[in-house]
């Protein structure tokens, strides 16, 4: 197979494990969910792009950002803005005192279009803006933590911090950006409606299909020289140093690229769900972004799409039969993953999920031959296998 | 000289708003000062340690007004040493279930522990209910002191500047001066050379987080006089509360204090001149941006690597 290829399937085992999710997402979940669910299965994945980009930071770099939140928000606001802009044209708005703004900036008496709203009039500039402002604003926290190597705990607290104070500013900066409320009323893309059913199917084969991509993505950094001087960072960081490397810029780098999928997948968000509000942006969101990727497994890429599935579906389920015991469940599995369990439902699926598929598939063969290659790996054969008539 | 009066009052009483704030600020990041500063461990949960302490306070004072009113202007003190010994036997049986099988990783204490903050919300949200309660205060924190007519100055704000004062007292020389702080700081520079001098390291760890969140306890103890307590009260200060901790070092007690300090009378100051929420904006921007300059914080230990 073509080198570059293997590198993006991550082998035999990977590329059987990426068709079974893409026919998950692509096939079953389009074909067994009515519109409404299958809009918030869509909702969930867009969360799975920063569970992905958390397995990249985290998982290989072993940076862990606690700020997750703030890149998915600040891709979120920006396509927001351009939707709201466009469901608050002139005509639309001529009751306002001032046509053609915002409604909440007409509630908060402003009179003219902020200038930082001005250039999100552009599809092509959103479409940029949702992608790069995150990468900026993740590059100057980067730049300054790692440059002066802070350490990773630090690194924590801080993002967090900038969680807070991004939140504590959206929600102040009512006129600018909606306040606690967020950015609601969103309708059409281009004069295409996002609301109807059908817009709704095909944004959600969008957002699976750049997901998709970002995995790819993901896997072809995680395969190449670069993923290996990550791990090998996150295990012996001033080895690396010592020999020659600069651990700031990779630490750097794979943060914007958490980040980028972080901005990605909030703006799908926004489309999907049709509002963005600072209820996404700051600490308890970020740091249940954090438990998707735990959950799934901090060093799986397809474990943290699972796990953003799973843990959401779960919390969909119990906040609707039992509120009062959903939090006890979240914190319970969350203190239960961390502790007993690191790698989450991927290192489970490898201690034992394999072995249990390996001794089903091996059944049959016992029945008609001696197993050729339990023999030809070395390994003594498993007791069921002498057993079974 | 009318003007200069009343200048002299309102810059009196904004003083005096800043050292509040301070020493609510002070008060949250002492028990943190030794969990996170001293030990190292991050407890996500040292928000709901303290709002244990505030519910001790409200249970003890409605188990009074209700059996014995005549103890009632008493409890309070009986309150406050209560929820120290209850905060501090639950951060007990936490570092025993959980902290300790956690101290080589560092990161995980901080979800496990944020784990364990969504659970005791929830419970504390099961057994209280979700709306805010509040203690009876006793008469003589009611109510304020004017040393002048034009000075207005709370007396429960007093209160907490006094037991603030006293605990920080009190911790500075348990840390610095006694027989344990010494086994506490020599388990956390060097915890193998310490085990090897006869230090047991295992029980200095448990002792030291009790300490840390029974000093939490007291602290929402404190709070009552100043608000009410509900289920989450704890969580919407553990950020501002860790970022007083990084900002002063570490581990270094007089660090917190000075930290506290500036960021209480930056916050303050600014809510005077803009809104409430811009004043919180500047001062953690602030804070955050010296950070990225000297992430070792204001003061630092020196300790070999």
């Amino acid at each position: 197979m073509n080198p570059t290829l293997d590198k993006l399937l991550g082998g035999k085992q990977g590329a059987i494990g990426l068709a079974l999710l893409a026919a998950l997402i692509l096939v079953v979940f389009p074909l067994a969910l009515d519109a409404f669910r299958l809009n918030m299965v869509g909702k969930y994945l867009t969360y799975a792009f920063v569970a992905v980009g958390l397995v990249l930071c985290w998982g290989y770099g072993g940076i862990l950002s606690l700020g997750q939140g703030i890149f998915f928000g600040l891709g979120g606001y920006c396509m927001a803005m351009f939707l709201k802009l466009e469901a608050s044209d002139p005509e639309r708005t001529k009751i306002q005192s001032t046509p053609g703004i915002p409604d909440f900036m007409d509630w908060n008496q402003i009179t003219e279009l902020p200038l930082l709203w001005e250039p999100f009039h552009s599809l092509s500039f959103t479409l940029i803006a949702v992608v790069v402002v995150p990468v900026l604003l993740a590059l100057v926290i980067g730049i300054a933590m790692f440059k002066r190597r802070v350490g990773d705990v630090y690194f924590s607290i801080v993002t967090q911090a900038i969680a807070l104070i991004l939140t504590v500013l959206i929600i102040g900066q009512q006129g600018l950006t909606g306040g606690v409320n967020g950015i609601t009323d969103l309708r059409t893309l281009k004069g295409w409606d996002i609301r109807s059913d059908e817009a709704k199917l095909i944004l959600y084969f969008v957002s699976a299909a750049l997901l998709i991509g970002c995995i790819l993505i993901a896997r072809f950094i995680i395969a190449s020289k670069l993923g290996r001087l990550l791990l090998a960072m996150r295990d012996k960081e001033e080895r690396v140093r010592f020999s020659g490397y600069d651990v700031a810029s990779f630490k750097i780098f794979v943060f914007c690229v958490g980040a980028a999928f972080a901005g990605i997948g909030g703006a799908m968000f926004t489309l999907q769900v049709g509002f963005m509000s600072p209820s996404f942006v700051g600490i308890v969101p970020s740091i249940e972004m954090v438990i998707f990727a735990a959950v799934g497994g901090r060093l799986s890429l397809l474990g943290a799409v699972y796990g953003a599935l799973l843990v959401n579906f779960g919390k969909t389920y119990f906040s609707e039969s039992f509120p009062e015991l959903w939090l006890y469940l979240m914190g319970g599995l969350f203190i239960v993953v961390v502790m007993y369990f690191p790698n989450g439902l991927a290192g489970l699926w490898d201690s034992h999920g394999k072995r249990c598929l390996a001794r089903l598939r091996r059944k049959p063969q016992v029945l008609v031959t001696p197993p050729p290659a339990v023999i030809a790996t070395g390994k003594r054969p498993t007791p069921e296998l002498e057993t079974t008539p | 000289m009318e003007w200069l009066s009343e200048f002299g009052a309102i810059a009196a009483m904004q003083g005096f708003n800043g050292l509040s704030v301070f020493c609510v600020l002070l008060l949250m990041a002492l028990g943190l000062a030794i969990i996170f500063g001293q030990m190292g461990v991050i407890n996500m949960a040292h928000g709901e340690f303290l709002t244990i302490g505030a519910y001790t306070t409200f249970v003890v004072s409605s188990l009074t007004s209700s059996y014995a009113p005549a103890f009632g202007p008493y409890y309070f003190f009986f309150a406050i040493i209560l929820s120290f010994f209850i905060a501090g036997a639950i951060g007990w049986l936490v570092e025993w279930a959980m902290i300790s099988k956690l101290y080589q990783r560092p990161l995980d204490t901080l979800l496990a522990t944020w784990g364990l903050s969504l659970v005791m919300q929830q419970g504390f949200r099961s057994i209280f209910g979700a709306r805010e309660v509040s203690a009876t205060l006793p008469d003589w924190l009611m109510g304020s002191w004017n040393p002048t007519e034009a000075i207005d100055i709370p007396r429960n704000g007093l209160f907490v500047m006094g037991l603030t004062l006293l605990l920080t007292a009190l911790l500075f020389l348990m840390i610095y001066r006694s027989r344990w702080g010494l086994q506490v700081r020599a388990t956390m520079q060097n915890r193998v050379m310490a085990r090897s001098v006869g230090i047991n390291t295992k029980r200095v760890d448990r002792m030291t987080f009790a300490l840390g969140c029974g000093v939490a306890g007291v602290a929402g103890a404190a709070f009552t006089t100043i608000g009410s307590t509900g289920p989450t009260a704890g969580s919407l200060y553990i950020v501002d509360t860790f970022l007083v901790v990084v900002f002063g070092g570490a581990s270094s007690l007089l660090g917190t204090i000075a930290s506290a300090f500036s960021i209480a009378q930056a916050q303050s100051l600014l809510e005077f001149f803009t809104s409430g929420s811009m004043a919180k904006v500047f001062t953690l921007s602030a804070v955050v941006l010296i950070l990225m300059l000297r992430p070792q914080g204001l003061f630092s230990a020196k300790v070999r690597k």
